[in-house]
């Protein structure tokens, strides 16, 4: 199935679109990353006292767990799916090889002609593994009514926040949502920490 | 149905009914794809489905594709780690097929087995020997293409049996397509594929064939408005790896439309691979032109660039370049990137210029100029001109019309088509398919003939498989259907009784033992015949076919024929094993029979003509 995605990029490129391109993605990777993290960190304090008795932070940690009971809302994330996306933008796209690389160096030119690949790479990433929309159809920076009852999670308002709805404004982005998110089953046991694998060839 | 009618039928076929779905399966050169219908809904809301096929895209990664790539990977123990190549139906598969199998055989091709299709009716192999891949080193655990087939069936029924676990694949009713130029010991081995792995209700379809039916289905009740009575197809299928040609004729049977078809082309090993490949050694030619000498590697990935810059503007008219960049390969993105462009000029020249020139009717392809020394391998095709290849197909073919009820036979050099339907991924371009029409028109209009028209509206990727399975519907009763019956006569080698001449071979005569288009069912006995089978010996006999003699009836003994008409097939055997009747050495008269069976396959035989025994005539003895 093929998602016509809305954000049609202009054919010719200058620095400045591609470099948008890219920090789009980047900051997508940042977010499911450092929930990752947090989730991660989490983890290794659930597991420290069955693998690791000795560790210090042992007493604190179940004192937490008794003090915090089942009902606190904040969940943590799987860093799996964060690090398969990150492998599959690797492969796709060279995404790590591009953002690990000191561009101080290069002409906008250069890094222009990688841009590239890594905007193919990663657009194509993400018309295969995620379905996209965007949230409101409006055009950008024209007024527009926002009525009672609203979600706040997929509208956020800013600037002259006060009094109650409906509210009048102007869109400043459509916003983004993700209908769909099909992401490739992996193989259990499969090691997802590796974005990927070093090559040698022989 | 009753029990006797079953066991008339040798092939063993299950109960025609009840079979929920038709499945058709693509199984192409580059990649196979499987479309299936549900017989339990109305014939006019028939709708496809294109199934789905879970396949590994890197180790330990399991996607669903609609494609299923036509290539399989002999790993190496310390290739992959342990259970990285578990599928969801099988921890351990035999072998790795697919995508995966693809992007490692890009990186080492020494170990990659692609294009399985095109070995099976390559004359010079025994397609049951393992020795793919070709040149692989001797710890390489080699398969042969028949092996190759029944992995990618393997692959495809298990992907199927996943998904449908309460209608098994071996339960449905199967359509297996395959090149309209395939010999009948190539058509033979994809069914016996299919059977070893216990798909027995499997039937052949013509790829160009299954175009058309998926034309006629997707143009429901309206095709008989759209082409008439004395209408000439020429379907042109330019696939990733093959270009086949037929011509189908819309004949009026009982005051109704049907269609007959007349002809098939050769087996051209020649498509979308090759321009992909031609675009990317004209960037090559343009950077060493500045002095950069590219590595395998990079050459690699600019075939890779090429493709996806190729189909950008051939989807576009307005884009004039488009940049092909090839980045490094260590993890230092930018250190020796590789930048070029691909211009308008380039791809119009490559592929036009290339592979559809604006050529004259008269025009042939070149032929191979065979080196003493030829390594074994594909006969890909010498001349890529596309319209050579048609110019020469409707050429060879301008009596096809001959004896067709309904048509006047045409004047001139060749067959005029009326009508046109293109199929394959490459024809998608209106750059590409414009230029086929635009050639084939020319020399309609040269010969003063009537401009042949564009059938369209047919999804070009999908075509084959949804037509396959709509084939598979309608042969239970419902819908038109394309008769035609086999493609080639059928002759067997007899050496004429001569004084032996010192210097010369013995005169050989080709003895017809099945007709053009003999349909399925009818058998063929060639009474007047007789044979002496040696007892406990093999029996070899020269084979021929020829797509072009239409004339030959059963038992016609040609003393001579030009050297185009005829074309040597890999000889044919058959041994009578010597039992408690039979001695060494003994000799029984036979006579020769030839059937099409309902699968669409041709059977010889040789049946005693003093008892009611008989042995069935192998086609696959390949080595020379």
């Amino acid at each position: 199935m093929l998602i016509d995605l809305a954000f049609k990029l202009p054919e010719t490129f200058d620095i400045f679109h591609l470099g948008l391109a890219v920090i789009a993605v980047l900051l997508l990777i940042v977010t499911v990353l450092s929930k990752g993290k947090a989730n991660s960190a989490g983890q290794g304090a659930a597991d420290t006292p069955a693998s690791e008795p000795t560790t210090q932070v042992e007493p604190a940690a179940a004192e937490a767990e008794k003090a915090v009971p089942e009902i606190s809302k904040i969940k943590d994330a799987e860093p799996d799916s964060a690090l398969q996306l990150l492998a599959l933008l690797q492969r796709e796209a060279r995404f790590i090889d591009f953002v690990q690389e000191d561009l101080s160096s290069f002409s906008d030119e250069d890094v222009g002609a990688t841009a590239r690949i890594v905007h193919q790479g990663a657009k194509q990433t993400l018309q295969k593994y995620f379905e996209l929309e965007e949230i409101r159809r409006e055009e950008e920076e024209s007024s527009l009514t926002i009525e009672q009852g609203f979600n706040a999670q997929e509208i956020k308002l800013t600037g002259n926040v006060s009094g109650d709805a409906p509210y009048r404004g102007v869109l400043v982005h459509r916003g983004w949502r993700a209908k769909d998110v099909r992401l490739p089953r992996t193989v259990e046991g499969h090691d997802s920490t590796i974005l990927a694998p070093a090559e040698v060839e022989l | 149905m009753t029990e006797q009618m079953n066991k008339t039928d040798q092939t063993e076929r299950v109960d025609e009914q009840g079979a929920r779905y038709s499945v058709g399966i693509d199984l192409g050169t580059t990649h196979s794809v499987i479309s299936y219908v549900d017989n339990e809904s109305d014939e006019l809301e028939l709708m496809h489905e294109v199934l789905e096929v879970p396949q590994l895209t890197a180790a330990g990664q399991v996607e669903t594709l609609s494609q299923l790539p036509s290539f399989i990977y002999r790993a190496h123990e310390n290739e992959l780690a342990g259970d990285t190549l578990a599928l969801p139906w099988n921890d351990a598969p035999s072998a790795l097929v697919g995508s995966l199998a693809r992007t490692m055989g890009s990186k080492t091709p020494l170990r990659l087995v692609s294009s399985a299709k095109s070995w099976l009716c390559h004359g010079e192999v025994n397609c049951r020997e393992p020795f793919l891949p070709l040149d692989a080193p001797e710890d390489v655990e080699k398969i042969s293409p028949f092996q190759a087939s029944k992995y990618y069936l393997e692959h495809i029924k298990a992907a199927w049996d996943y998904a449908h676990a309460d209608y098994p694949l071996a339960e449905q009713d199967l359509v297996i397509t395959i090149p309209a130029s395939f010999d009948p010991a190539a058509r033979e081995l994809t069914v016996e594929a299919a059977r070893e792995i216990g798909l027995d209700r499997v039937t052949l379809l013509e790829e160009p064939q299954a175009a058309v039916y998926s034309w006629i289905k997707q143009s429901g009740k309206n095709w008989r408005d759209q082409v008439s009575t004395g209408d000439i197809i020429l379907v042109v299928d330019v696939g990733g790896g093959t270009t086949d040609l037929s011509l189908v004729a819309v004949v009026e049977e009982e005051g109704a439309l049907e269609l007959k078809r007349i002809a098939v082309g050769d087996h051209i090993l020649l498509g979308g691979d090759n321009m992909d490949l031609a675009l990317a050694y004209r960037l090559q030619v343009k950077l060493s032109e500045t002095g950069k000498r590219l590595q395998p590697w990079q050459v690699l990935g600019l075939t890779h660039a090429c493709r996806n810059a190729k189909e950008q503007m051939l989807s576009d008219p307005e884009i004039e370049s488009v940049p092909v960049v090839v980045p490094s390969r260590g993890s230092k993105l930018m250190a020796s990137t590789l930048k070029t462009e691909l211009t308008r000029e380039d791809v119009e020249s490559t592929l036009l210029d290339g592979f559809f020139p604006m050529v004259e009717a008269h025009e042939r392809p070149a032929k191979a100029t065979r080196g003493a020394l030829q390594t074994l391998g594909l006969q890909y095709a010498t001349d890529a001109g596309i319209t050579r290849h048609l110019a020469a197909f409707l050429g060879k073919h301008k009596e096809a019309l001959n004896n067709l009820d309904g048509f006047d036979a045409q004047e001139g050099d060749f067959i005029r088509p009326t009508a046109i339907l293109l199929n394959g991924g490459v024809l998608k371009s209106t750059l590409l398919a414009n230029r086929v029409l635009g050639v084939i028109n020319n020399w309609v209009t040269i010969a003063e003939g009537d401009s042949a028209r564009l059938l369209d509206g047919m999804d070009l990727d999908l075509a084959v498989a949804k037509g396959a399975s709509y084939y598979g519907n309608v042969r239970r009763g419902s819908g038109v259907r394309i008769r035609g019956g086999v493609a080639s006569s059928y002759y067997v080698g007899v050496e004429s009784a001569m004084p032996a001449v010192p210097g010369m071979p013995p005169q050989v005569q080709a003895l017809c033992v099945a007709p053009f288009g003999m349909e399925e069912g009818v058998e063929a006995d060639l009474a007047g015949h007789e044979f002496g089978l040696v007892v406990g010996e093999p029996v070899r006999f020269r084979f021929f076919g020829s797509n072009i003699r239409r004339e030959d009836q059963v038992g016609a003994l040609l003393d001579y024929w030009e050297p185009d008409h005829l074309e040597e097939l890999p000889d044919i055997e058959v041994s009578l094993p010597a039992d408690g009747d039979r001695n060494p050495g003994e000799i029984v008269p036979v006579k020769l029979s030839a059937r099409v069976t309902e699968v669409g396959t041709l059977e010889l035989e040789a049946i005693s003509t003093n008892s009611d025994e008989h042995w069935k005539i192998s086609f696959e003895v390949r080595q020379k």
